[in-house]
Formats: C-alpha cells, sequence, structure tokens
C-alpha cells in the first residue's frame, strides 16, 4: 500500500494528493442476496457460505477484492456469517480489512441494508467517497483499481455520474436483460429485464443508441456516496436494480447519470440460483476464473492437485480403480469412492463416502454425503450429510438440502427441493383449508427410512433456473412466447393508410381525464376559468382541437345530470339545466366557432341514444334550453347546419331529428324573417 | 448486373407549389439550370445502370418529362417512362408497373435526388447479402439548412422534423427496426426476437432512409400482391419486411411454385445461384439469420440489409422549398462537381452569350444561364440566373434563383427567393424570402416579405 501511496502522490497534485491518500479504496459486499432463488438451502445456511466447488463462495469474493487493490471491504451479513468470518483468517490479512456489519433482524432488502449502513455512516463515517458495492457472492477475477479511477475522473468531470455498472457479454441465452447504452459515452440509458419499450425523447438526446439483449450484468458497482443518500431519500427503493437504476433511469430532473463498463477479458458472475451456480462451477473447473480455481491457494482452502482431462483430485481421496471417472470433476479430501462407479463433469466434496455402481452426473455433492451402492444421481445438489440410500434415484433439476436421507431404491422426481424443513408459509395466503391440504402433500416422505419434505414448487418454471440443462422444447417455447409476444404487437402496427387506432385512444384518455378533472371541479366548487384552464393544460398534453374539449365536457356534464338522483323526467331536465347554467363558462369557452357546438349536439345524439329512455326524451328540450336560456351556447347557425348535415343520414339516425323539428323549423322561419 | 431500376419521379408535388406547376413536374425543376432528374439518370449512369423505368404520377406530367428524356439521354441510357395514376403512393405506383419488372432485383430510386453516392454500391452489398431488400442509408444534415440566410419563408422550412429512427446490427450490415420518428407517439417499440436473435442493436436517429432501395423482385412483388393496403414503400412495405425478417411469409410455396413454373430449365440455374450467393454471404460468420433458422428449422428468414454512405457524401432530396435553395446554392457553392460544369477562377459560371452591363459584379458561387442580359451597376450573389432572363440596371439578386425568361426591372432588390420561369417584377421591387409563380406580375415598387405569388 505504500508504494501505491508514493505513486499517486507523484502523479497527482497537492491537493489531490491530500485527498488520493484519505481515499481507501473500500468495498461494501452485500453478502445477504435478499433473494429465495436457493431455498431451501438458504434457510439452514446463509448462501455466501454454501461451497461453490468445495470452497465457500465468500471465500472466492474477499480473495477477489483484496488482489483487486481493495483495501477495506465492508460486508454486511448475517451472525453465522461472522461466526464464519471470525474463524477464518481473514481479519489477519495484512493491507486489506475485512470489517462486518451485522444485519438488523428487519433488513430484507438491498435497499434496507444500504439504509442501514447509511445510518451507521452518519456516525463514523466510515465509507470516505467511492466505493465497489458488490451486491451477493460474485465470483471473477477483473482487476478494479483502474475501473474506480476512471469513475473518479468521471465523477470530477460531471458531478451527477454518480455509478458504473459492470456488464459483460453472456454466454447464456435463456436470461432476458435489456438495456440500452450510448456507445460513445457509455452512459447507461435503459434497464428492463423483460420489456423493451422506451421512451422517444431518449432517441431525440442520443443520436445513437445500443440496444443489447446479450449482456449480463455483474452485479458489480462503482458508487459515490451519493448513491446511498439516494437510497434514504427514496424510502421505497428495495431492490438494486429493478428500484434504484429504473428510478435513476426514470428521474430526468436530478439527472444523475449511471455509466457502464464492460469486461471482455476477465471474469465476473454473480450465483444467483442453481442454474448460475452450475454455470459458475462449471467456469472455476475450466479455469476461467483464474486465479480462483481448486489447485489455488487464494484463501484457507486446501489446494487439489490438476491431473489431466480437468480433473482435480484431492492427495488422501481414494478411488478404486476400477472406477471409471470422466473429464472435468472435482474430488475431495478424504473421499472415497467404491467400485465401479462412473463419475462424469461432478464435484464432489470432502469426507463423502460414494458406494459401488454408483452413477453420478453432473452434480454437485458436497461434503460428508453418503451415497450407498446402485444409486443414481444426475444434474443434482446435494448438500452436506446427506445420505443416499441403496438404489434410490436421484432426477434431474432436484436439490437435497443439508442431512436429509433419501429411503432406499426410492426415486426423487424431478426439480423436486427436498429439505428437512418445511416449507414456510405464505404468511399472507388467507386460504386456511387450502393449507391443511398442502400440508399433507408435504408429508410426502422419502421412501422407506427417508426423512425429508418435498417442498411444493412456488412456480411453474423451475427448469429455467435448476441446474440441468434446459430441455430443447423448453427453448423452443421461450423463443415461441417472444414471437407471440411481438405478433400481439404486430396487430397493433398499422399501415399509413388507418393510423386513427392511436388517436382513437388518446381520444380516450383525454377524455377520462376531462371527465375526472370536471368532477373535481364540481367537488370543490371551482371557478370556471380555473377549471378552463386545467382543461387547457390537458388540452395540450393531449393535442386536442378544441371541439375535442367541448365534447368531452359536455359528455361529462350530461353524465353528471344523469347519475345525479332525480325521480322524474323533470327532475332529470332540471338537473341538467343547472349543471349547463353552472358551467357555461367552461364550455362556453370552447363552442366559440360551429363546428365546436356540432360536436356538441351530435355527443348529445350519441348519449341520448345510449340512455334512449331518460336522456333520449329530453333532447329537444336541452338544444332548446341550450339555444335560448344560455345566450348561444349553440348559435342558430350550427343548429341549422347540423339539422342539413343529418337530413341525408339513414332513417333510424334521424329520431332525435325528428324530436326537435318544430324547433328547427321555428329556427329557420325566424332567420328568414330577419333576412327579409 | 440483372438490375432493373425504376425512378420514381412523382408527380406535382403539393409541398412544392408554386415552383411546380402545369408545365414543370418536380422531375423538371431546375437545379442549377439542369433538370433534377438528369442528375440522377448522371448518377445511375455512372454505375453502369442504364436500364431505366421512369415513374410519373399523371399523364401529363408523364408526357412531360417523357418528352425531355428523349431529347436529353435517349442516345445513352435505355429510358422507359410510365405514367400512373396521382395519388396511387409509391407502392400503388410499383403495382402498376409490374409487369415491366422483370429482372431479378429492382434498385428503386427516387427522381429528387442530387448526391454523388454511388447507387451501384447498394446493388453490390444487396447481391453480397443476398438480400430480400437493402435500404441506403446517409447521415442527416447536421447543419441547419438556414445557415447563409437563404430561407423560404419561415413557416414552409418548418416542415415536420421527419427523422428516421433505424435500428442496425452490431456489424452495421443488417437493418433489424425503422420507424418515422414523426409516428412515434412516446414509446419505441423494438421487437423481442430480432434484438435477441441480433443480440446487439444500435437505434440512430442521425441517419437517413435516402430513398434508394433495392428489392428482390420476387419479394416485392409477393409484398405487394398480398397486402393491398399497403401504399407507401417507406412506411409500409419496407417496415413490413423488417418487422418479419425472422418469420419471412413472403418466399411461401405458391411463389416457388410459380417460380418454379416459368421454366424448368430455369430451376437448375436458380440452384446454382442460391449456392454462389451463400457462399458470398457466408464467407465471413454466419448471420444472426442464418443461426437462428438453423435453431427453429421450420422458420424461413430474409435479411434486410443497410449501405450507409460515406459522411462527406452530399446528398439531398429535393422536397421542399427550403431544399430546393439548399440544392441550388450547394450544387453551384460547396459541393459543385455535381453540376458537372467546369467553373471560372472566380468559382462561378458565365455563359460566354451572356451579357453584362458596366459596374456590374458577378460574385463567386453564382450561375449566369446563355443568353442572359444584365443591365447596368448589378450585383448578383450566390445566386443561380437561368437563360434568357433579362435583368434591368441597379438589381440586386442575393441568394435566390431565377428561372428561365423571367424579367426583372430596375432597380429590384431580391434576396432568398425565387423566380420561376416567365415571371416579371416590375420596377423597384423588394423581395425578401418570396416565391413568384411562373408567369406572374409582380408590381411595380411593392415590398414583400415571406410571400407566395401565385394566381389563384
Amino acid at each position: 500500500m505504500a508504494s501505491r501511496k508514493k505513486r499517486a502522490a507523484k502523479i497527482s497534485e497537492d491537493s489531490e494528493e491530500e485527498q488520493s491518500r484519505r481515499q481507501r479504496l473500500q468495498a461494501i459486499l452485500l453478502a445477504d442476496s435478499f433473494a429465495t432463488k436457493l431455498l431451501p438451502l438458504t434457510l439452514e445456511r446463509p448462501n455466501v457460505l454454501l461451497p461453490l466447488v468445495n470452497i465457500p463462495m465468500i471465500d472466492y469474493t474477499l480473495a477477489w477484492l483484496e488482489s483487486a487493490g481493495i483495501e477495506e471491504v465492508f460486508v454486511f451479513c448475517s451472525m453465522q456469517v461472522i461466526d464464519y468470518l471470525n474463524n477464518s483468517d481473514w481479519y489477519s490479512h495484512k493491507d486489506f480489512t475485512v470489517k462486518t456489519i451485522e444485519s438488523p433482524q428487519n433488513s430484507t432488502s438491498a435497499g434496507d441494508a444500504l439504509r442501514y449502513i447509511y445510518e451507521q455512516q452518519i456516525e463514523t463515517s466510515q465509507i470516505q467517497g467511492d466505493f465497489v458495492l458488490v451486491n451477493g457472492c460474485i465470483v471473477s477475477n477483473m482487476p478494479l483499481t483502474q475501473l474506480i479511477q476512471e469513475h473518479r475522473d468521471r465523477k470530477k468531470k460531471d458531478e451527477k455520474a454518480i455509478m458504473t455498472m459492470v456488464i459483460r457479454q453472456s454466454l447464456i441465452t435463456d436470461h432476458q436483460l435489456f438495456i440500452a447504452v450510448n456507445p460513445l459515452t457509455k452512459q447507461l440509458l435503459y434497464y428492463d429485464e423483460d420489456n423493451i419499450c422506451f421512451d422517444k425523447s431518449l432517441l431525440d438526446r442520443n443520436p445513437s443508441v445500443l440496444l443489447c439483449s446479450d449482456m449480463q450484468d455483474c452485479y458489480i458497482d462503482i458508487c459515490s456516496l451519493e448513491v446511498l443518500s439516494l437510497f434514504v431519500d427514496n424510502f421505497d427503493y428495495q431492490h438494486m436494480r429493478c428500484d434504484f437504476v429504473e428510478g435513476v433511469l426514470a428521474d430526468d430532473i436530478i439527472g444523475y447519470k449511471i455509466f457502464t463498463h464492460e469486461i471482455s477479458s476477465c471474469y465476473a458472475s454473480r450465483i444467483e440460483n442453481f442454474r448460475s451456480y452450475d454455470m459458475v462451477s462449471k467456469d472455476i473447473i475450466q479455469r476461467r476464473t483464474f486465479p480462483y480455481v481448486p489447485d489455488m491457494k487464494f484463501s484457507g482452502n486446501r489446494t487439489l492437485k490438476l491431473e489431466r482431462q480437468g480433473i482435480y483430485k484431492a492427495s488422501d481421496a481414494t478411488q478404486l480403480p476400477s472406477a471409471h471417472v470422466g473429464a472435468s470433476y472435482v474430488i475431495g479430501h478424504a473421499t472415497n469412492i467404491g467400485s465401479g462407479t462412473k463419475i462424469l463433469n461432478s464435484v464432489i466434496g470432502n469426507g463423502c463416502s460414494i458406494g459401488s455402481n454408483v452413477v453420478i452426473q453432473g452434480s454437485y455433492i458436497w461434503n460428508n454425503v453418503t451415497v450407498e451402492d446402485g444409486c443414481e444421481i444426475r444434474n443434482a445438489i446435494v448438500c452436506d450429510e446427506v445420505k443416499v440410500c441403496a438404489g434410490a434415484i436421484v432426477k434431474p433439476g432436484v436439490v437435497l438440502s443439508f442431512k436429509v436421507v433419501v429411503g432406499r431404491d426410492f426415486v426423487v422426481p424431478a426439480y423436486s427441493q427436498v429439505s428437512l424443513l418445511r416449507q414456510p408459509m405464505e404468511e399472507d395466503s388467507d386460504e386456511e383449508n387450502l393449507l391443511s391440504g398442502v400440508d399433507l402433500q408435504m408429508e410426502s416422505k422419502l421412501g422407506l427410512d427417508g426423512a425429508g419434505y418435498i417442498w411444493r414448487q412456488a412456480c411453474e418454471d423451475e427448469w429455467k433456473h435448476s441446474v440441468p440443462p434446459i430441455p430443447k422444447d423448453k427453448l423452443a417455447e421461450i423463443i415461441k412466447a417472444i414471437d407471440d409476444d411481438d405478433t400481439d404487437d404486430e396487430s397493433v402496427v398499422t399501415t399509413s393508410g388507418d393510423a386513427n387506432t392511436s388517436i382513437n385512444n388518446d381520444l380516450f384518455d383525454f377524455e377520462r381525464e376531462v371527465d375526472g378533472t370536471f368532477l373535481r371541479a364540481v367537488e370543490e366548487n371551482i371557478v370556471a376559468d380555473l377549471a378552463v384552464l386545467e382543461i387547457n393544460s390537458l388540452r395540450l398534453s393531449y393535442n386536442m382541437e378544441s371541439a375535442h374539449c367541448a365534447g368531452a365536457i359536455f359528455y361529462s356534464m350530461m353524465k353528471l345530470a344523469v347519475s345525479t338522483p332525480h325521480s322524474s323526467i323533470n327532475d332529470l331536465y332540471r338537473n341538467a339545466s343547472s349543471i349547463i347554467t353552472r358551467w357555461k363558462g367552461l364550455l362556453g369557452f370552447y363552442v366559440k366557432k360551429s363546428d365546436e357546438q356540432i360536436e356538441v349536439i351530435s355527443r348529445l345524439e350519441e348519449m341520448c341514444e345510449e340512455s334512449a329512455h331518460e336522456l333520449g326524451t329530453l333532447f329537444a328540450h336541452i338544444l332548446r334550453y341550450m339555444y335560448e336560456e344560455e345566450n348561444d351556447l349553440l348559435q342558430e347557425v350550427a343548429i341549422l347546419r347540423w339539422s342539413d348535415e343529418k337530413a341525408g343520414a339513414d332513417e333510424s339516425d334521424k329520431v332525435y331529428l325528428k324530436q326537435c323539428e318544430p324547433f328547427i323549423t321555428w329556427l329557420k322561419e325566424t332567420s328568414d324573417d330577419e333576412d327579409g | 448486373m440483372d438490375f432493373q431500376v425504376v425512378i420514381l419521379a412523382g408527380g406535382f408535388s403539393s409541398y412544392l407549389v408554386p415552383l411546380v406547376a402545369k408545365e414543370v413536374p418536380k422531375a423538371l425543376l431546375p437545379v442549377a439550370n439542369r433538370p433534377v432528374l438528369s442528375y440522377v439518370l448522371d448518377l445511375l449512369e455512372s454505375s453502369n445502370l442504364k436500364d431505366l423505368i421512369v415513374v410519373v404520377e399523371g399523364e401529363d406530367a408523364a408526357l412531360k418529362v417523357g418528352g425531355w428524356i428523349s431529347s436529353a439521354c435517349v442516345d445513352r441510357l435505355h429510358v422507359e417512362v410510365a405514367a400512373v395514376a396521382e395519388n396511387v403512393g409509391t407502392a400503388g405506383a410499383l403495382r402498376a408497373i409490374a409487369h415491366h419488372l422483370t429482372a431479378k432485383d429492382i434498385l428503386i430510386v427516387s427522381g429528387d435526388i442530387v448526391s454523388d453516392i454511388p447507387p451501384g454500391a447498394v446493388a453490390a452489398t444487396h447481391r453480397r447479402h443476398d438480400a430480400a431488400v437493402t435500404v441506403m442509408l446517409c447521415a442527416q444534415p447536421v447543419s441547419g439548412p438556414s445557415e447563409s440566410g437563404g430561407s423560404g419563408g419561415k413557416d414552409k422550412t418548418k416542415k415536420p422534423a421527419c427523422d428516421d429512427i433505424i435500428g442496425l446490427d452490431s456489424l452495421k450490415q443488417f437493418l433489424l427496426y425503422i420507424a418515422k420518428g414523426t409516428e412515434i407517439k412516446k414509446d419505441t417499440r423494438v421487437k423481442k426476437s430480432i434484438l435477441c436473435a441480433a443480440g446487439k442493436m444500435e437505434i440512430r436517429s442521425d441517419l437517413m432512409d435516402s430513398h434508394i432501395y433495392a428489392f428482390k423482385r420476387a419479394v416485392l412483388q409477393e409484398v405487394l400482391d398480398q397486402k393491398p393496403a399497403f401504399r407507401s414503400l417507406k412506411q409500409d412495405v419496407l417496415p413490413y419486411l423488417v418487422r418479419t425478417q425472422l418469420r419471412s411469409d413472403v418466399f411461401s410455396d405458391q411463389s416457388n411454385v410459380e417460380e418454379n413454373g416459368n421454366g424448368n430449365g430455369k430451376n437448375n440455374m436458380q440452384n446454382n445461384e442460391v449456392v454462389l450467393s451463400q457462399i458470398l454471404s457466408n464467407a465471413s460468420m454466419p448471420s444472426f439469420h442464418q443461426v437462428y433458422e438453423s435453431g427453429l428449422g421450420t422458420r424461413k428468414t430474409h435479411k434486410c440489409c443497410v449501405y450507409i454512405a460515406d459522411e462527406s457524401k452530399y446528398f439531398v432530396r429535393l422536397n421542399s422549398i427550403q431544399a430546393f435553395m439548399d440544392v441550388n446554392r450547394d450544387v453551384i457553392g460547396e459541393s459543385n462537381h455535381l453540376s458537372g460544369y467546369s467553373f471560372s477562377a472566380h468559382h462561378n459560371i458565365v455563359h460566354p452569350s451572356a451579357e453584362l452591363g458596366s459596374k456590374t459584379t458577378v460574385g463567386p458561387h453564382c450561375m449566369l444561364g446563355e443568353g442572359s442580359q444584365v443591365g447596368d451597376k448589378c450585383s448578383v450573389k450566390r445566386s443561380v440566373i437561368g437563360r434568357h432572363c433579362r435583368i434591368g440596371s441597379n438589381v440586386k439578386i442575393v441568394n435566390s434563383v431565377v428561372m428561365d425568361h423571367a424579367t426583372i426591372g430596375d432597380g429590384c432588390s431580391i434576396q432568398g427567393s425565387v423566380i420561376c420561369s416567365n415571371a416579371q417584377l416590375q420596377e423597384r421591387v423588394t423581395l425578401r424570402d418570396c416565391q413568384v409563380e411562373a408567369g406572374y406580375v409582380v408590381c411595380a415598387g411593392s415590398e414583400h416579405k415571406g410571400e407566395t405569388f401565385a394566381r389563384k
């Protein structure tokens, strides 16, 4: 560290030198992923302590942080992890300080954790500046110092650049993440996990936007202190991505920016479900994560010996010569393997005893597991001290939690999760009766002398998150689903000939808003002029013409009249006329031209048709009222034009025209008189 | 090359009133005293594309255009002029002339382009990828058009921003998304399947569709037949092809049967062609189309490609009065290699037969047509003056276009205006940002700004 300080001192100015000396490279490791994807294992052991190729995951993360140049790491974790760290040698490292923050009982999300850290921060101010936020268990070998420096430089130039997110090209095709970045500045513009639907203004601001579906989020962020305070300001932020990132992107008032950094030559991956557990394990065996591989000593681990074909073997593991082992597998210390056993692409922990004629393929057997003769285990995770009795078959996708016993000749169904603990019930489920039935189902024992409960599956698509490779038909299903998604859109796509649908939609929304505004105005008894202002702003935002406004307002007025309690037709007429009188200032503002007035008349007509028996009889009266009593809300020009237009219509359309025929003839006569 | 070229020359565009009139269809509007269509023909000839069909809207316009073509270039090019009804749209126009189309690939060029981007490059890209459609894109002009003040009235120049929104793959070879900026209300939706297949998509709003397309004939005709509602190539046909590129139904069995029915001997040849194009397009990595297709055996795909022109190339479509002014200014100014004239040492062209009065100056970036007369003490700057114009004394013409046979009286001052042929300005008229229709007479001594003169 001393040498680094010297180097920094040479490069930087005096004031900056001071600053950079004070700013140690710090990291926050949220060692509690707050996710339920690894249940039932995480009920008994926090996920960072689960073994990944026989080494607890947290050791990978800490070893990486140390070698990446981090000087101080704050581990936010539960008591169990603190105990583990106390027993390990992580506290005794030179130049690398590990500090633990015990997570309080009530923290259920990354948001809570960061808020808690912020509270502590106020008292101790232990985090001095930009820090690396590591979210969950991450296996990586990427260097960080350079990236932190980049982030600092950017921050210096642009106050608003508060975070740099690490992403990498993904090799898996079955996850979905859509992000958009500016290809020049690498600023993150869009982040969504299932949809692509972004605002057009994005394109106005950025002439070129790179939209990616093949990127993977590494959950490694370089953050400035603002990130913590943002979490405090927005106390409803829970998830780092769903809430925080999307919140920052959506908020263009403060204008905080997030940038991305794509890594290509180094490795970084997060374990979030059984599937990624499988992926990362394979990457470790294939040495992509070098130097964090089983034959290197990077934490308290005992090294294994690397043999040909990617076989890692402990020196004291015994294996009968007749046992057949295939490529890329790991075998731990003090493990015995019987004769005639086939093992392929698997990891076997310490102190296991595997019987004879066992088939283990693509599976993860943890420590002290007993597998008796003649068992078959494919693509499964078998935790510590599990016993699989003779002849049992464990189907693909199964997870056997700690100390489960699978009975003789029992077949564990595919994708089932087995634990000694009962499945915790969702507290908010109010279907008490159903629960008892489920209880019975859960009692299902694992064969004669077995012990454990088969958990009810929470979701249908467990195949997405489990160890075995995704079956072909499911893959096709995914692609089809995406396609279907698009086909739905297709129906909306219009040709240039008829672009009316979208306008209609807008019109509908607009009318709903106008209705809401009007009702509020009635309720709060607002002056008509103010209501005009509100409607005007709506009109501008929806880009509507004043005829639309007039129609919408009139519609709302009549709706109010009809919905006001009334006992007779006369009552209804009185209601309607009083509402018209009360709000003529508002309506009058929009019906200055005869086009707009005709719109109002036709709206009235429409409404009459809808509620034929009530309002229908009043059509002529209301028309007349608006003409006579309320000085020219409707002018005779408009009424006459309307009647002319209607004259050519079908007979069925002329009901209301006929109703007001005397009125119109009268109008015509008077206008003729005036002309004469 | 087995390419047939269709030039969509339009008719009497309403955007260009009063410049276009019954006598002058859009294709014959003069740019530096040459019809705009001649620029397109030269461009195509430079790429050795000589088999052309010029499609004109309306019989009258077709006669006019045909007359000009037969007088100008019948010896060099093989040009057919086809008239279609007005207001059928670009897709409708192609439907109407479908029986003329016989070649394997069709190059469709808008007739109002002034550019130096070789259309041959588009054709080559099209062939190389064996694409269903190839679109030429070019950079959107960055600077505001009215930099030199030569604007033709503010309200006219403010045409709706028709930014194209274009999605490309990471190698900038394929077109994954296209939409017109004005059509998108708020949200931009991209098809997931295409994005997932391609992995990355770069969405650009700084590129512009240049209205030069290469289509596979079979695909184009199939789409035109299947979708009778499609009116516009750009707004309907192209987006449709782009949308459906991963589940193409334009190559339905029906069309295959049809193809095969045309000639038995053709079948064999076609197979050879397919193999050849596959070799060509597979030279590098397989495209995402092929990967996708091999993933799901039943789906067929077609490719939509792009050719992105170099930024240094010149490209303008003459589709507004502002564009007309710009093109005229540029062709005799910065991009004078387009005009085909040789410029004098003063960077201007004064025809030898033109007569200049005493103390009259013709500045750089000007053009004075054959037989025009200019009186004494005149000043002409950055303007194009047509043939046989008569210009009085003490006239100032700046940033303007004066077409053939116009008469301008003494003491006039003209800025940023267009005077159409045979128009007459009497003495001491002051015009700024005006357009004067052909044959119109502007009264003496009047002063106008931003007006359009046309007979009702």
